[in-house]
This record gives C-alpha cells, sequence and structure tokens, in this order.
C-alpha cells in the first residue's frame, strides 16, 4: 500500500466480506475472479465481496472500478451501513486519532456517525433524496441531524450549498421530482457535504446522466474535492471518471480486489489480465 | 343552534335512543322470532358472528336484530358482549380433517378423493327474485318438505364421512412447503394485547378471521386483480362442523360442542428457494365462522399475500391490511367524524389566516425566498 | 341452544372486568414512568365506538373508585352529546358523583381541550387520543414510527415542519401541536389548540393519554418538562383573541369559539362552558396562567 509512511490514514477496511444466503466454509475459497464466478457451487450463496481490505487516506481520492457483479458498490454500501457487512472491519479516524470501529456500533451511533462523518451520493436519486421534501428540505434534514435549528441558518447555509453546486437557489422550494437527472445528482452532492463530513462516497454518480452533464458533474465533484480537501471514494464502472478523479484505484472482479496501485500507473500499464482488459476498452 | 354542545344535551340523546326504537318498531308488525333469525337469516348470523369474534347463533340472531339488520352494528354489539365475558378456556386445536362436511370442493383437481360435494351453494343456481317469497306460508314449507322427501327416496344414503385433505396429496408428493419462520410459534391472541409490527402468523389469522368481509373481500380482489402478485387456485374449500373440546383442571379433554366453520386453503403460484433449492408451493390459510366462503378464500389469498416481501401493493402490506379489514375500529373511526371537531377546525381557520397575511405581506415586499448569501 | 339464557345482565363495578382493569393500571405505571412514550396496551371492546373515546373510558374505568367525582368535557363543554353518552355510562357503571365543575372533579376525563382552570395535584385529567403517534403524518408504518422513537430519529418531523414554515410562512400545525416531553419523546397533545399545550408544562396534576383504537396509553406527570416543537427563529404561538371578546362575558384572555347565530353574524364565545358559567356568575376562577398568556395579558395592558 502507497501512501507516506508519517501520514495516517482516515479510514482502514480490513477483510470486509458481504454473502448472500447460507453459506460453509468452502464459499470464498471456491468463488472469485479464477472461477469468474461470485456463486459457491455447493451452497448456491451470492459472495458480493470478500477479503476486501484497504486504507483511504485523509484528502484522498480513491476509485474503485469493475463490472457489475464486481462487489464495488457492495463495499461503499456496507461502509455507509445501507448493507450489513457478513464478516470484516473497519476503522474511522477522528481528528482526536480516536478510532471508530464502523461496524460494530449500535444504530443510534451509526445514524451519527452518518449524519457527522460521511456523506453518500447514490446512482439513484432517489435512493438519497426523500421526494416528498423540497431540495432544501433534504438539506435541511442532514443540518438538523447535526443540531441546527434555526431556519434562517439552514436556509442560509442550504442556499450555499445549492449555489456551490450549482442548483439554481430560487429552486430550493421545489421538490426534486421537477428537477433534470443531473440538477437531482447535485442537490444530493449538496446534501451529502452539508456537515463537511470527511469522508465521501460516490456510487456510480454519474452514470445514466448525458455526456455532457456527466463532464459538469465530474468538474464540480474536482473542483469540490480540491477545496474541501475531502477523502472521498469513487465507485464506477467507468474508467474515464476514474482517471479524471481518483488518485488510487482498486480494481475489483467477482468480489475480489485484482490489482492496486496509482490510477496512473494502473491505466498506463495494467497487470492483471482484467485490468488490461478494462484499459483495452477505454475509450 | 345545531346539536353540538347544546345545553341539555342528555335529553337529546334519550329522544335520539327513542327514536331508534320507534324507528324498529313503528311499522307496528310482528315483533321478529329469534328463532327465525336465527334460522332463516343464518348467513347474515354466520357473518355478524365471525366479524362479532363470538360463535353464539343465538346471541348473533338477538344482536342482528337488535341492529335492524346493519350487520356493522350488530357484529360491534357482539364484540362488546364478548369484552364482557371471562375466559375460562382456550380450547383444544381443532382438527379441521375431521370435519363434518356439508360441502367440500377443490379447483385443483377434476375428481378428488371422496369427491366434489357441492352441498348448499348459490354459486350454480340462477339470481332470479323468487316473488313468490312474498307469500310464503307453513303450507308451502309442508309442500317443500313432501317433494323434497321423494327426492331422496332411492338415493343410497350413505354414512358422515370424513374427508381428507386434498392439500394432503400435494404434501405427500413433497411438493408442499411449510410457510414462514419455523420460529414464529407465538400464540399471540389479539384482544389481550395490541399488534406490533411486522406481526407473527398467528395475530395475522386472527385479525383476518375477525375481519370485515367487505374489507377483505376488497383486498383480496385486488390481489388477484394484479395489485399483489397472487395467482390463487382453491386448493381445498371446505363447510362443515368441527367438534371442540377443551382440557378440564383434571386434565380431562372434554366436548363441548360443534361449530360451524368455512375453510379455504388456498394454493398460490411456484415459489423459488431464494437458495437457489427445489421450488415449492406454499399455503394461503382462511378459517371463519358459519358458511362465509368469500371471507375464507379472500383470508386465504391475504395470508398469502402479505407473505410477499418488498410488495409494493396493499395487499402485501400487513400493516395495510390489517389495520384497514378491523371492521369495528374502521366503522368506529370513519364515523367519529360526526363528532365535533370546530376546536380543531378553529385552530386550522386562525392558521390559515394567518398564512394568508403573511403571504399577502410578503407580495407586497420583497420575495421572500431570495437568495441568502454567507 | 342455550336452554336457559340468561337475558337480564348486571354488569361489573365500572365494566371492565378486574384483570383488564390490573393491566390497564399496570401499563399506566409504565406510561408514568417514562412520560411521553406510548405503552401498547390491549383496549378491550367496549360498548361505545371506537374513536368515540374507548380509550379515555378504559382510564377513568380502571382507575375511578367510590369517592372520585366525575367530570367529562367535549371540546370544552359539559354538554356536548358525546360527553353526555360517556357520563351516562360511567354513572350507570359506578354510581359515582358526577359535576360540571372543574374544580370539584377528581377525575376529568376531555376530548381536544384542557380546562381554563388549572388543576391540582389531587386531580386526573384523562385525554381522549384519535391518533397517539405524532409522526404518523411524516411515516405511515408502525414498525418505523416505533424505531424512530426508540432511536430518537426525529428528523423527518423536523424537517416537515421547516417545510411548512417554507410554503406557509408559519408552523402550519392548528390542533395537536407535537411536543417533546422530559427531553425524549416526541408526543401528541391530542387535537387540542394550542392555546391548552403550553398548561401541559410543569403540571400539578397528572395527565393521562388512552387511545383506544390504536391500543396505546400514555402519561405526563406531575412537574415534567413539555415543549412545543419549535425552530431558535420560528417560535410557538398561542391563538389570539384580542379584539374579538367573549360576546356573553367579554373575556379576551381565555380561548373562544367562533360561531355563527341565526343572524348569520360571527360571534366569539368562551369555549371551557364551566368557564364561561363560573365568570357569568361572578364566581372566583383559577385561571391557568402561563407565560404565553402572561405576555398575551400584558400586550393588551399596554
Amino acid at each position: 500500500m502507497n501512501g507516506k509512511v508519517d501520514q495516517q490514514w482516515l479510514l482502514k477496511v480490513e477483510g470486509l466480506t458481504k454473502i448472500y444466503g447460507s453459506y460453509n466454509e468452502n464459499t470464498v475459497r471456491s468463488t472469485g475472479p479464477e472461477f469468474n464466478s461470485n456463486i459457491c457451487p455447493e451452497t448456491n450463496s451470492i459472495v458480493a465481496c470478500a477479503d476486501v481490505s484497504f486504507e483511504l487516506f485523509p484528502g484522498e481520492v480513491l476509485g474503485i472500478v469493475g463490472e457489475s457483479g464486481s462487489g464495488k458498490s457492495t463495499v461503499v454500501k456496507q461502509l455507509y451501513f445501507d448493507l450489513e457487512a457478513t464478516t470484516g472491519a473497519a476503522y474511522l479516524r477522528k481528528e482526536d486519532n480516536t478510532l471508530i470501529s464502523l461496524l460494530e456500533e449500535s444504530n443510534a451511533r451509526k445514524r451519527y456517525l452518518r449524519n457527522h462523518f460521511m456523506g453518500m451520493v447514490y446512482q439513484n436519486p432517489r435512493e438519497g433524496l426523500n421526494f416528498r421534501f423540497s431540495s432544501g428540505g433534504n438539506i435541511a434534514e442532514k443540518l438538523i441531524m447535526a443540531g441546527m435549528f434555526n431556519v434562517q441558518n439552514i436556509r442560509g447555509r442550504a442556499s450555499a450549498l445549492l449555489d456551490r453546486t450549482e442548483v439554481p437557489v430560487t429552486r430550493m422550494d421545489d421538490k426534486p421530482a421537477s428537477f433534470s437527472g443531473g440538477m437531482q445528482q447535485r442537490v444530493q452532492i449538496a446534501k451529502a457535504i452539508a456537515n463537511n463530513p470527511p469522508l465521501l462516497f460516490l456510487d456510480e454518480v454519474t452514470t445514466g446522466l448525458d455526456v455532457s452533464v456527466q463532464a459538469r458533474v465530474l468538474d464540480m465533484i474536482r473542483e469540490l474535492q480540491r477545496d474541501l480537501n475531502i477523502a472521498m471514494i469513487v465507485v464506477s464502472h467507468d474508467l474515464s471518471v476514474i482517471r479524471m478523479l481518483t488518485d488510487r484505484t482498486l480494481v475489483m472482479k467477482n468480489g475480489r480486489i485484482v490489482e492496486r496501485g496509482l490510477t496512473d500507473q494502473i491505466l498506463q500499464d495494467p497487470q492483471h489480465a482484467y485490468s488490461q482488459l478494462l484499459v483495452s476498452s477505454l475509450l | 343552534m345545531g346539536y353540538i354542545a347544546v345545553k341539555g344535551g342528555t335529553d337529546a340523546i334519550r329522544h335520539a335512543n327513542a327514536l331508534v326504537e320507534y324507528f324498529r318498531l313503528r311499522s307496528n308488525t310482528k315483533p321478529v322470532d329469534i328463532e327465525q333469525l336465527r334460522q332463516q337469516f343464518r348467513l347474515g348470523i354466520d357473518k355478524v358472528m365471525g366479524e362479532g369474534s363470538l360463535y353464539s347463533t343465538e346471541y348473533g340472531a338477538i344482536a342482528f336484530k337488535q341492529a335492524e339488520g346493519d350487520v356493522f352494528e350488530a357484529a360491534f354489539i357482539l364484540r362488546a358482549f364478548r369484552a364482557t365475558l371471562s375466559r375460562s378456556y382456550y380450547s383444544e386445536t381443532l382438527d379441521t380433517n375431521d370435519m363434518q362436511i356439508i360441502r367440500r370442493i377443490s379447483a385443483s383437481f377434476r375428481e378428488i378423493p371422496g369427491g366434489q360435494v357441492l352441498g348448499p351453494t348459490r354459486d350454480y343456481s340462477q339470481r332470479l327474485l323468487n316473488t313468490q317469497l312474498a307469500t310464503e306460508t307453513e303450507l308451502d314449507l309442508a309442500a317443500f318438505f313432501k317433494e323434497f322427501e321423494t327426492q331422496l327416496e332411492g338415493v343410497k344414503l350413505q354414512e358422515l364421512q370424513t374427508f381428507d385433505k386434498v392439500i394432503d396429496i400435494l404434501r405427500s408428493q413433497g411438493l408442499l412447503k411449510p410457510v414462514g419462520n419455523p420460529e414464529d410459534t407465538r400464540l399471540v391472541d389479539v384482544t389481550r394485547e395490541a399488534l406490533r409490527f411486522p406481526a407473527p402468523r398467528s395475530a395475522r389469522l386472527q385479525m383476518l378471521a375477525r375481519g370485515e368481509t367487505g374489507g377483505l373481500m376488497a383486498l383480496g380482489y385486488s390481489a388477484m386483480r394484479g395489485y399483489g402478485a397472487v395467482h390463487p387456485t382453491v386448493g381445498e374449500l371446505r363447510v362443515g362442523y368441527s367438534k371442540v373440546y377443551v382440557t378440564d383442571r383434571a386434565g380431562r379433554k372434554r366436548y363441548i360442542g360443534k361449530i360451524m366453520l368455512t375453510e379455504a386453503e388456498i394454493i398460490s403460484k411456484i415459489e423459488e428457494d431464494k437458495n437457489g433449492s427445489i421450488p415449492y408451493i406454499a399455503i394461503g390459510y382462511g378459517l371463519c365462522f358459519g358458511q362465509n366462503e368469500t371471507k375464507a378464500i379472500c383470508m386465504g389469498i391475504l395470508d398469502r399475500a402479505m407473505r410477499i416481501q418488498n410488495g409494493n401493493a396493499p395487499a402485501t402490506d400487513q400493516e395495510f391490511v390489517l389495520y384497514h379489514t378491523e371492521g369495528v375500529e374502521a366503522m368506529g373511526f370513519t364515523n367519529h367524524l360526526k363528532l365535533p371537531h370546530y376546536v380543531t377546525f378553529q385552530s386550522t381557520l386562525d392558521n390559515l389566516r394567518k398564512a394568508i397575511d403573511q403571504k399577502e405581506k410578503a407580495s407586497t415586499t420583497t420575495n421572500q425566498n431570495t437568495a441568502i448569501t454567507t | 341452544m342455550i336452554d336457559t339464557p340468561k337475558y337480564q345482565r348486571s354488569y361489573h363495578y365500572a365494566f371492565i372486568d378486574e384483570t383488564t382493569k390490573k393491566e390497564i393500571r399496570r401499563k399506566l405505571l409504565k406510561a408514568v414512568a417514562i412520560p411521553g412514550y406510548q405503552v401498547p396496551y390491549s383496549s378491550p371492546e367496549m360498548p361505545i365506538a371506537r374513536g368515540w373515546g374507548t380509550g379515555g373510558l378504559h382510564i377513568t374505568l380502571a382507575i375511578i373508585g367510590k369517592d372520585d367525582v366525575f367530570k367529562i368535557i367535549d371540546q370544552g363543554s359539559d354538554a356536548s352529546v358525546n360527553a353526555c353518552n360517556l357520563r351516562d355510562f360511567v354513572q350507570m357503571t359506578t354510581s359515582c358523583k358526577t359535576t360540571f365543575d372543574a374544580m370539584e372533579a377528581t377525575i376529568i376525563q376531555t376530548r381536544h381541550r384542557i380546562t381554563e382552570e388549572k388543576l391540582g395535584k389531587d386531580q386526573i385529567m384523562v385525554f381522549q387520543v384519535p391518533q397517539p403517534e405524532p409522526l404518523r403524518d411524516v411515516e405511515r408504518y408502525e414498525k418505523k414510527t416505533r424505531e424512530m422513537h426508540a432511536e430518537m430519529n426525529y428528523a423527518k418531523m423536523w424537517v416537515s415542519l421547516y417545510e411548512a414554515y417554507v410554503k406557509y410562512g408559519a408552523i402550519m400545525y392548528g390542533a395537536g401541536y407535537p411536543v417533546m416531553v422530559n427531553d425524549r419523546y416526541i408526543m401528541s397533545p391530542t387535537p387540542i389548540p394550542r392555546w391548552d399545550v403550553p398548561n401541559l408544562n410543569d403540571s400539578e396534576c397528572i395527565y393521562l393519554f388512552g387511545a383506544g383504537r390504536e391500543k396505546r396509553l400514555y402519561a405526563v406527570p406531575p412537574h415534567t418538562k413539555v415543549e412545543p416543537l419549535e425552530f431558535e427563529d420560528v417560535k410557538f404561538e398561542i391563538e389570539r383573541f384580542l379584539g374579538t371578546p367573549c360576546s356573553i362575558t367579554g373575556e379576551e384572555l381565555a380561548f373562544l369559539d367562533e360561531l355563527y347565530e341565526d343572524d348569520g353574524l360571527k360571534k366569539y364565545v368562551i369555549s371551557d362552558s364551566n368557564y364561561l358559567d363560573k365568570i357569568r356568575t361572578g364566581q372566583l376562577v383559577h385561571q391557568h396562567i402561563n407565560k404565553y398568556l402572561k405576555a398575551m395579558a400584558h400586550e393588551r395592558e399596554s
């Protein structure tokens, strides 16, 4: 693993594993890229991801690339507590240098951590936004959960965030259903960074958007990252997105990491056969 | 002034109650005999017993008479009465395999062991209004019985038999699997504790058994029409008498009587195990007092529908089905709208006027949605 | 067929059987121990329809004794038809003394109002509750609202207040304004007007809440903190009647009903019928004065 020796990681993941269905001792070892399969031949359980370990440093952007079934989204969903891990551990380092073992926390604590330390942007805006509330209301939810109970302040901060993510502030009181796909994503991003989290997860956030809209959103994310110095995990099947945003990359196939390294290096000189395949198909 | 908050409210009630009796009796026609109701309106009373959650054809008939035929009201009266009774025993589990059948059909197979027994059903009759009923006399009854007896002559009368369950055929072939969670064996009495969700199966079935027939029918129907993917086949529908036993304090099993029940076993579509193992079919189960086939069938459909995970139709939503088919609660709450709500309403008016003021003020000054820069 | 049916029935004292009474009392103790928390209970059927006060009745009948003096009001009035019906029922099954006087009663059952006069430490107010779940409008599923209360996850509720303010310029709740009890649970005070909400706070009497149809009991014991939900800069307000006095007594500092008589003109009359009677006949009243009422009185002086 790279990263400066004296710099301490923000997030450390160890042996993260997610299996659907009942499994036995052979399940993990009989699945994976060598078998070209996620499905255990004995129990028919699905190994969405297994033995995933990595570190993320403050202000760093880590990419996870792979096709559907690679497990990339599963990793991030477990870290954001949308899915429960089967085994494994994840640690978050707070500013005072204490460590939190994320997967062992209570529900109430997990909610607190999600509000104060993390942000998540989903591919489908309906997962990240409440369509019954206005776009300002969606951001307000995060601010209120972080203890802001002043309407003027809430509206002030929400306006600023929307402005920053290039959403017209005049639409603050409109519901997201009336927005375009790209704008919905930008509202999601505004909401995700509302409490200045040190860690942001982006799960296929531009997939499904028009190419020009994609470019705009990605540009904005890159600027935000630079300005706020947030650590990010960017999940995508699209290497061009990875190339544009990330410092380091993990390549995943059939639930395992098959290659890892600096993004530039992987793009120029991929080692694993699968990475080579991905890179060669990069337009 | 209206009836609301009029001094002498008690007088108003007394008069209203007297008027109810007056409307019931003013025709001055012969008072209906409870026995007549019991016998000649048995299906209405079966409904009342089922929704009233009390098996007593006599008390059901009294409630029906008292409510002038309003089944909701009659079921309510019976429920309230039931709540005053103390429970002496819980019966032994009824074995419907031993049911003394008056009707037993299956839509799943053309022929079944023991045969299809149509029994007393209007299913294959033509619903032609029989105006002769207007002048029915005891002589007509005598003539009917005489004719009926001649029909029986020559028919080989058989001993009363019990019938095996059709679905046992499927079970013996390994095509049926037990439903749901094997750990969910808790016997809940919903009259003794409040329902919490997700509700155990015993609670769900008890709620359905007490449920209002029309509500169950509407939701069962919706499940069949695509609002909840249940494509049912009647595995077996049986109507008959089941014996009821209790265990007395000395531990002896005692027979206390027979009750008429309708039981439906509804076969739904093929299930596939999530682990990709062998597919099977599962049963939706319905059971209610008396002969109420619509209710039993819809109970079975809804029992199955409520087990669909992540369904997006009302019939698959446990909370939706169980809360809203509870007839006594639904009737009470919908009708409670007739109670005075003027204080609540006034608060709303007050707020509305304030909001209108605010909007008017805002439109004459600056727009309150001005962007605020930090 | 029952051969010798007992058609005449006499009823148990206070109608409900002893086992059920004990269950209700146990659950009430639990409710009092956890202010604002909804305790599920069996809620047996009553001869009164669901939605018409069965929950309030359950509580009253479980706690009433031979020495109690019972008062019951609906929208503040003793004479309201449903209150009359329930009063008859309680009297018939308990032979207790009934009264219209808020200061004489030991148990006061109410639908959607608190008495204008302040209740003391030997009095119990029993509320009839249509919908015990304050979060029901933002979350329809009981399973989820239970989790939200357990984890004190009230964000959705706050956002809905924010949205109402943004849309209408005021937190739109009319009656039944949500409150935070003991800094822990958001509770529905039942559809009482905002005028009454401050009187839940730091009371001398016990407030008990019964939702029969939804099968929940909850309580606010004496001297408990009860605060209406408000933002730092968007505050809770009570209704105003300054400038529209009671047409009978001239009173402006009491909750008034808006009504229209045969002449079609809008009039205001004190809602609390007992309070109205006392003022009209010049008796001494002990109005419950809270900080909002004080502020309004002050405003009237200036």
